[in-house]
Protein backbone atom coordinates (compact mmCIF):
# COMPACT_ATOMS: atom_id res chain seq x y z
CA UNK A 1 0.00 0.00 0.00
CA UNK A 2 2.63 2.32 1.04
CA UNK A 3 6.95 2.31 0.46
CA UNK A 4 9.02 4.88 1.96
CA UNK A 5 12.67 5.07 0.72
CA UNK A 6 15.08 7.56 1.92
CA UNK A 7 12.44 9.99 3.42
CA UNK A 8 13.76 13.09 5.26
CA UNK A 9 11.55 15.91 6.47
CA UNK A 10 12.96 18.80 8.24
CA UNK A 11 14.84 17.12 11.45
CA UNK A 12 11.62 15.72 12.66
CA UNK A 13 11.80 12.49 10.50
CA UNK A 14 14.14 10.23 8.95
CA UNK A 15 12.73 7.05 6.78
CA UNK A 16 15.51 4.62 5.17
CA UNK A 17 13.29 2.46 4.22
CA UNK A 18 9.68 0.98 5.28
CA UNK A 19 6.22 -0.50 3.65
CA UNK A 20 3.09 -0.89 4.66
CA UNK A 21 0.45 -3.83 3.63
CA UNK A 22 -3.25 -3.29 2.48
CA UNK A 23 -6.03 -4.63 4.46
CA UNK A 24 -3.87 -4.54 7.98
CA UNK A 25 -4.41 -2.32 11.11
CA UNK A 26 -0.72 -0.72 11.60
CA UNK A 27 -0.40 0.72 14.89
CA UNK A 28 2.16 3.40 15.24
CA UNK A 29 3.85 3.83 18.60
CA UNK A 30 6.34 6.16 20.38
CA UNK A 31 7.24 8.96 22.53
CA UNK A 32 5.86 12.40 21.99
CA UNK A 33 7.26 14.60 19.60
CA UNK A 34 8.66 11.69 18.07
CA UNK A 35 7.58 12.80 14.61
CA UNK A 36 4.44 10.64 14.72
CA UNK A 37 1.96 12.88 13.18
CA UNK A 38 4.16 14.53 10.94
CA UNK A 39 4.42 10.74 10.04
CA UNK A 40 0.94 10.05 8.88
CA UNK A 41 0.76 14.01 7.31
CA UNK A 42 3.58 12.57 4.97
CA UNK A 43 1.39 9.69 3.97
CA UNK A 44 -1.63 12.14 2.91
CA UNK A 45 0.52 14.94 1.75
CA UNK A 46 -0.45 17.41 3.78
CA UNK A 47 3.17 17.62 3.95
CA UNK A 48 5.71 16.52 1.67
CA UNK A 49 8.89 15.21 2.31
CA UNK A 50 12.06 17.25 2.08
CA UNK A 51 13.94 14.21 0.15
CA UNK A 52 13.05 10.66 -0.36
CA UNK A 53 10.13 9.00 -2.26
CA UNK A 54 6.72 8.03 -1.13
CA UNK A 55 4.55 5.78 -2.82
CA UNK A 56 1.35 4.93 -2.36
CA UNK A 57 -0.33 1.81 -4.48
CA UNK A 58 3.40 1.56 -6.19
CA UNK A 59 2.79 5.26 -7.81
CA UNK A 60 4.71 7.99 -6.17
CA UNK A 61 2.14 10.29 -4.11
CA UNK A 62 3.50 13.59 -6.06
CA UNK A 63 1.92 11.88 -9.16
CA UNK A 64 -1.85 12.19 -7.46
CA UNK A 65 -3.59 15.00 -7.24
CA UNK A 66 -3.18 15.70 -3.43
CA UNK A 67 -6.99 16.35 -2.70
CA UNK A 68 -7.98 12.88 -4.57
CA UNK A 69 -5.32 11.33 -2.77
CA UNK A 70 -6.62 12.47 0.56
CA UNK A 71 -10.20 11.32 -0.31
CA UNK A 72 -8.80 7.99 -0.37
CA UNK A 73 -5.95 8.33 2.63
CA UNK A 74 -8.34 10.51 5.25
CA UNK A 75 -6.59 10.93 7.86
CA UNK A 76 -8.19 11.96 11.30
CA UNK A 77 -6.43 14.22 13.68
CA UNK A 78 -5.81 14.09 17.22
CA UNK A 79 -8.43 16.76 18.33
CA UNK A 80 -11.09 16.47 15.11
CA UNK A 81 -13.17 19.81 14.58
CA UNK A 82 -16.73 19.58 14.94
CA UNK A 83 -18.68 21.56 12.32
CA UNK A 84 -21.63 24.02 13.62
CA UNK A 85 -25.35 22.79 13.44
CA UNK A 86 -26.95 19.42 13.76
CA UNK A 87 -25.22 15.83 14.07
CA UNK A 88 -26.97 15.69 10.38
CA UNK A 89 -25.41 19.14 9.26
CA UNK A 90 -21.80 17.46 10.45
CA UNK A 91 -23.08 14.59 7.88
CA UNK A 92 -23.93 17.04 5.26
CA UNK A 93 -21.16 19.23 5.18
CA UNK A 94 -18.50 16.37 4.68
CA UNK A 95 -20.06 15.10 1.67
CA UNK A 96 -20.04 19.09 0.18
CA UNK A 97 -16.46 19.76 1.21
CA UNK A 98 -15.87 16.23 -0.88
CA UNK A 99 -18.18 17.13 -3.82
CA UNK A 100 -20.46 14.20 -3.04
CA UNK A 101 -24.18 14.32 -3.43
CA UNK A 102 -26.02 14.14 0.15
CA UNK A 103 -27.13 10.73 1.32
CA UNK A 104 -30.53 9.86 2.90
CA UNK A 105 -30.81 10.38 6.63
CA UNK A 106 -30.96 5.89 6.87
CA UNK A 107 -27.30 6.04 5.76
CA UNK A 108 -26.34 8.73 8.44
CA UNK A 109 -28.42 6.78 10.82
CA UNK A 110 -26.64 3.80 9.92
CA UNK A 111 -23.25 5.51 10.71
CA UNK A 112 -24.67 6.84 13.92
CA UNK A 113 -25.47 3.28 14.63
CA UNK A 114 -21.92 1.68 13.96
CA UNK A 115 -20.23 3.79 16.23
CA UNK A 116 -22.75 3.53 18.86
CA UNK A 117 -23.87 6.74 19.11
CA UNK A 118 -27.11 7.21 20.48
CA UNK A 119 -28.14 10.38 19.32
CA UNK A 120 -31.05 12.06 17.14
CA UNK A 121 -29.68 13.17 13.84
CA UNK A 122 -30.98 16.83 14.69
CA UNK A 123 -29.01 17.48 17.77
CA UNK A 124 -26.89 19.84 17.90
CA UNK A 125 -23.02 18.28 17.18
CA UNK A 126 -21.69 20.76 19.49
CA UNK A 127 -23.76 19.37 22.48
CA UNK A 128 -21.92 16.47 22.28
CA UNK A 129 -18.96 15.58 25.08
CA UNK A 130 -15.32 14.61 23.75
CA UNK A 131 -16.10 10.69 23.29
CA UNK A 132 -19.35 11.71 21.29
CA UNK A 133 -17.70 14.16 19.03
CA UNK A 134 -14.85 11.69 18.28
CA UNK A 135 -17.15 9.45 17.43
CA UNK A 136 -19.23 11.34 15.25
CA UNK A 137 -15.67 12.28 13.34
CA UNK A 138 -14.78 8.70 12.38
CA UNK A 139 -18.62 8.56 11.88
CA UNK A 140 -17.80 11.32 8.90
CA UNK A 141 -14.46 9.70 8.07
CA UNK A 142 -16.61 6.35 7.36
CA UNK A 143 -19.28 8.36 5.12
CA UNK A 144 -16.40 8.82 2.61
CA UNK A 145 -15.35 5.20 2.59
CA UNK A 146 -11.80 5.92 1.86
CA UNK A 147 -9.93 2.96 1.51
CA UNK A 148 -6.75 3.87 3.90
CA UNK A 149 -7.87 5.36 7.35
CA UNK A 150 -5.08 7.59 8.88
CA UNK A 151 -5.90 7.96 13.07
CA UNK A 152 -4.09 10.29 14.95
CA UNK A 153 -4.08 9.21 18.59
CA UNK A 154 -7.90 8.83 17.83
CA UNK A 155 -8.76 8.84 21.61
CA UNK A 156 -6.10 10.30 23.65
CA UNK A 157 -8.16 12.63 25.53
CA UNK A 158 -10.87 10.28 26.85
CA UNK A 159 -10.66 7.63 29.83
CA UNK A 160 -9.46 4.18 28.87
CA UNK A 161 -12.59 2.41 28.68
CA UNK A 162 -14.33 4.80 26.13
CA UNK A 163 -11.11 4.82 24.56
CA UNK A 164 -10.79 0.64 23.58
CA UNK A 165 -14.46 0.92 22.66
CA UNK A 166 -13.72 3.77 20.09
CA UNK A 167 -10.44 1.50 18.69
CA UNK A 168 -12.69 -1.90 18.96
CA UNK A 169 -15.40 -0.36 16.61
CA UNK A 170 -13.22 1.20 14.18
CA UNK A 171 -10.81 -1.58 13.47
CA UNK A 172 -13.90 -3.83 13.46
CA UNK A 173 -14.60 -1.52 10.84
CA UNK A 174 -11.98 -1.71 8.64
CA UNK A 175 -11.25 -5.39 8.99
CA UNK A 176 -14.91 -5.92 8.04
CA UNK A 177 -14.85 -3.38 4.95
CA UNK A 178 -11.36 -4.74 3.76
CA UNK A 179 -9.53 -1.06 4.40
CA UNK A 180 -5.90 -0.10 5.39
CA UNK A 181 -5.70 1.23 8.43
CA UNK A 182 -2.87 3.23 10.18
CA UNK A 183 -3.46 4.13 13.70
CA UNK A 184 -0.72 6.37 16.00
CA UNK A 185 -1.54 5.57 19.84
CA UNK A 186 0.81 6.40 22.80
CA UNK A 187 -0.43 3.02 24.06
CA UNK A 188 1.47 -0.21 23.78
CA UNK A 189 -1.31 -2.25 25.25
CA UNK A 190 -3.83 -0.82 22.61
CA UNK A 191 -1.05 -1.60 20.15
CA UNK A 192 -0.69 -5.01 20.77
CA UNK A 193 -4.40 -5.89 21.40
CA UNK A 194 -5.55 -4.30 18.00
CA UNK A 195 -2.60 -4.32 15.42
CA UNK A 196 -1.52 -6.63 12.94
CA UNK A 197 2.15 -4.96 12.90
CA UNK A 198 3.32 -1.88 15.09
CA UNK A 199 5.97 0.58 13.84
CA UNK A 200 7.86 2.23 16.64
CA UNK A 201 9.15 5.73 15.99
CA UNK A 202 11.33 7.64 18.43
CA UNK A 203 13.69 10.96 17.52
CA UNK A 204 11.86 10.92 14.10
CA UNK A 205 13.42 7.35 13.11
CA UNK A 206 12.18 3.72 12.82
CA UNK A 207 13.33 1.61 15.59
CA UNK B 1 -28.60 79.51 -6.76
CA UNK B 2 -25.33 79.05 -7.77
CA UNK B 3 -22.95 81.18 -5.92
CA UNK B 4 -19.32 81.33 -5.86
CA UNK B 5 -17.57 79.99 -2.15
CA UNK B 6 -16.45 82.71 0.06
CA UNK B 7 -12.87 82.44 0.48
CA UNK B 8 -10.77 82.00 3.02
CA UNK B 9 -8.04 84.97 3.52
CA UNK B 10 -4.89 83.65 4.82
CA UNK B 11 -5.11 85.60 8.52
CA UNK B 12 -8.58 84.07 9.27
CA UNK B 13 -6.93 80.84 8.22
CA UNK B 14 -4.26 80.99 10.45
CA UNK B 15 -7.32 81.66 13.35
CA UNK B 16 -8.65 78.35 12.38
CA UNK B 17 -5.58 76.78 13.91
CA UNK B 18 -6.80 78.36 17.41
CA UNK B 19 -8.20 74.73 17.58
CA UNK B 20 -5.12 72.68 17.41
CA UNK B 21 -4.05 75.05 20.56
CA UNK B 22 -7.34 74.15 22.80
CA UNK B 23 -6.60 70.66 21.73
CA UNK B 24 -2.56 71.03 23.26
CA UNK B 25 -3.56 72.81 25.67
CA UNK B 26 -6.31 70.07 26.75
CA UNK B 27 -3.78 66.82 26.52
CA UNK B 28 -1.31 68.85 28.36
CA UNK B 29 -3.22 70.46 31.32
CA UNK B 30 -4.54 66.80 31.61
CA UNK B 31 -1.77 64.78 31.55
CA UNK B 32 -2.82 62.98 28.23
CA UNK B 33 0.55 63.46 26.14
CA UNK B 34 1.15 62.95 22.31
CA UNK B 35 2.07 66.85 22.09
CA UNK B 36 4.28 65.93 19.68
CA UNK B 37 2.16 63.81 17.67
CA UNK B 38 -0.82 66.24 17.67
CA UNK B 39 1.96 69.39 16.43
CA UNK B 40 3.74 66.90 13.43
CA UNK B 41 -0.24 65.87 12.69
CA UNK B 42 -1.18 69.67 12.26
CA UNK B 43 2.08 70.72 10.76
CA UNK B 44 1.87 67.74 8.22
CA UNK B 45 -2.13 68.02 7.09
CA UNK B 46 -1.10 71.84 6.41
CA UNK B 47 2.63 71.28 4.40
CA UNK B 48 0.60 67.80 2.26
CA UNK B 49 -2.44 69.57 1.50
CA UNK B 50 -0.24 73.41 0.13
CA UNK B 51 1.60 70.65 -1.80
CA UNK B 52 -1.13 69.35 -3.35
CA UNK B 53 -3.44 72.81 -3.92
CA UNK B 54 0.03 73.73 -5.74
CA UNK B 55 0.35 70.83 -7.47
CA UNK B 56 -3.28 70.24 -8.76
CA UNK B 57 -3.55 74.11 -9.47
CA UNK B 58 -0.69 73.86 -12.19
CA UNK B 59 -2.20 70.37 -13.26
CA UNK B 60 -5.79 71.85 -13.48
CA UNK B 61 -3.70 74.93 -15.43
CA UNK B 62 -2.27 72.70 -17.91
CA UNK B 63 -4.69 69.95 -18.97
CA UNK B 64 -2.48 66.82 -20.03
CA UNK B 65 -3.65 63.06 -19.92
CA UNK B 66 0.56 62.17 -19.01
CA UNK B 67 -0.10 64.49 -15.46
CA UNK B 68 -3.75 63.15 -15.22
CA UNK B 69 -2.32 59.25 -15.28
CA UNK B 70 0.66 60.72 -13.48
CA UNK B 71 -1.00 61.81 -10.42
CA UNK B 72 -3.18 58.71 -10.93
CA UNK B 73 -0.55 56.20 -10.53
CA UNK B 74 1.12 58.30 -7.58
CA UNK B 75 -2.28 57.91 -5.74
CA UNK B 76 -2.76 53.86 -6.19
CA UNK B 77 1.28 53.30 -5.21
CA UNK B 78 0.51 55.79 -1.80
CA UNK B 79 -2.49 53.86 -1.28
CA UNK B 80 -1.09 50.41 -1.86
CA UNK B 81 1.96 51.43 0.54
CA UNK B 82 -0.90 52.33 2.61
CA UNK B 83 -2.56 48.90 3.12
CA UNK B 84 0.81 47.25 3.67
CA UNK B 85 1.54 49.41 6.80
CA UNK B 86 -1.98 48.92 8.18
CA UNK B 87 -1.83 44.98 7.81
CA UNK B 88 -1.22 43.90 11.45
CA UNK B 89 1.53 41.14 11.19
CA UNK B 90 3.51 40.20 8.13
CA UNK B 91 2.38 39.00 5.14
CA UNK B 92 3.82 36.78 2.22
CA UNK B 93 5.58 38.64 -0.71
CA UNK B 94 2.68 36.67 -2.87
CA UNK B 95 -0.19 37.96 -0.93
CA UNK B 96 1.69 41.61 -1.13
CA UNK B 97 1.26 41.49 -5.39
CA UNK B 98 -2.12 40.53 -5.63
CA UNK B 99 -3.01 43.42 -3.51
CA UNK B 100 -1.48 45.26 -5.80
CA UNK B 101 -2.98 44.23 -8.61
CA UNK B 102 -6.60 44.02 -7.16
CA UNK B 103 -6.10 47.68 -6.30
CA UNK B 104 -4.95 48.92 -9.19
CA UNK B 105 -7.10 46.43 -11.55
CA UNK B 106 -10.24 46.98 -9.29
CA UNK B 107 -9.75 50.99 -9.23
CA UNK B 108 -9.17 51.41 -12.84
CA UNK B 109 -12.38 49.69 -14.31
CA UNK B 110 -14.24 51.45 -11.58
CA UNK B 111 -12.25 54.73 -12.07
CA UNK B 112 -12.99 54.78 -16.00
CA UNK B 113 -16.56 53.30 -16.03
CA UNK B 114 -17.54 55.93 -13.36
CA UNK B 115 -15.59 58.84 -15.32
CA UNK B 116 -16.36 58.08 -19.19
CA UNK B 117 -19.79 56.07 -18.82
CA UNK B 118 -21.95 57.71 -15.95
CA UNK B 119 -20.22 61.39 -15.94
CA UNK B 120 -18.75 61.00 -18.91
CA UNK B 121 -15.83 63.92 -18.86
CA UNK B 122 -14.55 65.70 -21.67
CA UNK B 123 -11.46 64.91 -22.71
CA UNK B 124 -11.39 61.98 -21.13
CA UNK B 125 -8.46 62.76 -18.86
CA UNK B 126 -10.00 66.35 -17.13
CA UNK B 127 -8.26 66.46 -14.37
CA UNK B 128 -10.73 69.03 -12.26
CA UNK B 129 -13.00 65.34 -12.65
CA UNK B 130 -10.31 62.85 -12.59
CA UNK B 131 -7.89 63.70 -9.94
CA UNK B 132 -10.27 64.34 -6.93
CA UNK B 133 -13.11 61.34 -8.36
CA UNK B 134 -10.13 59.10 -9.10
CA UNK B 135 -9.20 60.27 -5.18
CA UNK B 136 -12.58 59.16 -4.16
CA UNK B 137 -12.36 55.53 -5.14
CA UNK B 138 -8.99 55.20 -4.40
CA UNK B 139 -9.51 56.10 -0.89
CA UNK B 140 -12.59 54.19 -0.23
CA UNK B 141 -11.18 50.84 -1.75
CA UNK B 142 -7.77 51.52 0.26
CA UNK B 143 -9.60 50.91 3.66
CA UNK B 144 -11.64 48.17 2.06
CA UNK B 145 -8.86 46.30 1.30
CA UNK B 146 -6.74 46.86 4.66
CA UNK B 147 -10.23 45.36 6.55
CA UNK B 148 -10.29 42.22 3.83
CA UNK B 149 -6.16 41.43 3.66
CA UNK B 150 -6.81 41.83 8.09
CA UNK B 151 -10.23 39.40 8.37
CA UNK B 152 -8.85 37.50 6.02
CA UNK B 153 -4.98 36.86 7.26
CA UNK B 154 -6.66 36.95 10.63
CA UNK B 155 -9.26 34.11 9.35
CA UNK B 156 -6.98 31.85 8.05
CA UNK B 157 -4.41 32.17 11.52
CA UNK B 158 -7.50 31.82 13.53
CA UNK B 159 -8.78 29.00 11.78
CA UNK B 160 -5.70 26.94 10.65
CA UNK B 161 -6.59 23.74 12.36
CA UNK B 162 -10.45 23.85 11.27
CA UNK B 163 -8.92 24.30 7.62
CA UNK B 164 -6.80 21.35 8.27
CA UNK B 165 -9.03 19.26 9.19
CA UNK B 166 -11.30 20.09 5.98
CA UNK B 167 -8.30 19.01 3.92
CA UNK B 168 -7.53 16.41 5.64
CA UNK B 169 -11.16 14.71 4.77
CA UNK B 170 -10.23 15.66 1.44
CA UNK B 171 -11.41 18.67 0.38
CA UNK B 172 -10.33 21.59 -2.32
CA UNK B 173 -8.63 24.36 -0.59
CA UNK B 174 -10.88 27.45 -1.64
CA UNK B 175 -14.02 25.74 -0.90
CA UNK B 176 -12.15 24.34 2.87
CA UNK B 177 -12.00 28.10 3.13
CA UNK B 178 -15.05 29.55 1.49
CA UNK B 179 -16.54 30.92 4.83
CA UNK B 180 -13.83 32.94 6.09
CA UNK B 181 -12.86 34.44 2.30
CA UNK B 182 -16.95 34.94 2.61
CA UNK B 183 -16.55 37.12 5.66
CA UNK B 184 -13.38 38.93 4.92
CA UNK B 185 -15.51 40.35 2.09
CA UNK B 186 -18.72 41.22 3.67
CA UNK B 187 -16.60 43.08 6.36
CA UNK B 188 -14.33 44.92 4.21
CA UNK B 189 -17.43 46.08 2.28
CA UNK B 190 -19.52 46.42 5.39
CA UNK B 191 -18.36 49.94 6.28
CA UNK B 192 -19.64 51.28 2.35
CA UNK B 193 -23.26 49.70 2.64
CA UNK B 194 -23.05 51.63 6.88
CA UNK B 195 -22.41 54.66 5.00
CA UNK B 196 -24.75 54.55 2.67
CA UNK B 197 -27.10 53.83 5.27
CA UNK B 198 -26.78 56.85 7.50
CA UNK B 199 -26.05 59.37 4.31
CA UNK B 200 -28.07 62.58 4.47
CA UNK B 201 -29.83 61.19 7.60
CA UNK B 202 -27.11 61.00 10.45
CA UNK B 203 -24.44 62.93 8.10
CA UNK B 204 -23.88 64.94 4.97
CA UNK B 205 -21.52 63.38 3.35
CA UNK B 206 -18.28 65.29 2.04
CA UNK B 207 -18.15 65.85 -1.52
CA UNK B 208 -21.84 66.89 -1.07
CA UNK B 209 -21.08 69.11 1.48
CA UNK B 210 -18.00 70.98 -0.77
CA UNK B 211 -20.00 71.39 -4.18
CA UNK B 212 -22.69 72.83 -1.73
CA UNK B 213 -19.81 75.34 -0.58
CA UNK B 214 -18.86 76.09 -3.58
CA UNK B 215 -22.12 77.28 -4.59
CA UNK B 216 -23.94 73.78 -6.51
CA UNK B 217 -28.00 73.85 -6.06
CA UNK B 218 -28.44 71.11 -3.53
CA UNK B 219 -29.95 68.86 -6.29
CA UNK B 220 -26.57 68.57 -8.69
CA UNK B 221 -25.00 67.79 -5.34
CA UNK B 222 -27.13 64.56 -4.63
CA UNK B 223 -27.06 63.47 -8.15
CA UNK B 224 -23.09 63.81 -7.74
CA UNK B 225 -23.10 62.36 -4.48
CA UNK B 226 -25.31 59.41 -5.80
CA UNK B 227 -22.99 58.72 -8.74
CA UNK B 228 -20.05 58.58 -6.53
CA UNK B 229 -21.35 56.41 -3.98
CA UNK B 230 -22.19 53.89 -6.57
CA UNK B 231 -18.93 53.96 -8.09
CA UNK B 232 -17.14 53.49 -4.44
CA UNK B 233 -19.63 50.93 -4.22
CA UNK B 234 -18.42 48.94 -7.32
CA UNK B 235 -14.76 50.42 -6.85
CA UNK B 236 -14.45 48.75 -2.96
CA UNK B 237 -16.32 46.01 -4.32
CA UNK B 238 -14.25 45.04 -6.98
CA UNK B 239 -11.00 45.67 -5.82
CA UNK B 240 -12.14 43.24 -2.75
CA UNK B 241 -13.61 40.66 -4.28
CA UNK B 242 -10.09 39.89 -6.55
CA UNK B 243 -7.98 40.63 -3.64
CA UNK B 244 -9.64 37.80 -1.42
CA UNK B 245 -10.21 35.28 -3.83
CA UNK B 246 -6.97 35.47 -5.45
CA UNK B 247 -5.07 36.71 -2.39
CA UNK B 248 -6.36 33.27 -0.26
CA UNK B 249 -5.23 31.25 -3.27
CA UNK B 250 -1.32 32.52 -1.47
CA UNK B 251 -2.10 30.63 1.54
CA UNK B 252 -1.76 27.60 -0.08
CA UNK B 253 1.09 26.04 -2.11
CA UNK B 254 0.96 23.90 -5.24
CA UNK B 255 0.14 20.72 -3.62
CA UNK B 256 -2.90 22.15 -2.33
CA UNK B 257 -0.85 22.15 1.67
CA UNK B 258 -1.24 25.24 4.05
CA UNK B 259 1.08 27.61 4.34
CA UNK B 260 1.09 30.10 6.94
CA UNK B 261 4.68 30.57 7.39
Amino acid sequence: MFKLENVKFKDIIEINELKIEDNLVTAVLGPSGGGKTTFLKLLNNMISADTGKIYYKNRLIEDYDPVKLRRKVVMLPQDPQIFKGSIADNFKFTEELTAKKYSDDEVYKELLKKVSLDKNLFDAAEKLSGGERQRLALARVMLLEPDTLLLDEPSSSLDLETEEKIIDMVVKYARNNCRTMIMVTHSPDIADEFADRIINIEKGKIV
Amino acid sequence: MENEAINIEIMQLVFAYIFVLILLTIVKKKDIGHQGEILLASFRMTVQLVAVGFVLDYVFANQNPFFSIGVLLIMEVFAIYNIYGRVQGEISSSLKKIIAISMFSGTSISIFFFLLIIIQIEPWYRADYFIPLSGMLIGNSMTGISLGVNHLVNGFKDNKKLIENYLMLGAEPLLAVKRITNRAFYNAVLPTINSMMGMGIVFLPGMMTGQILAGASPITAIKYQIAIMMGILGSVTLTVYFMVNKGSETFFNERKQINLE
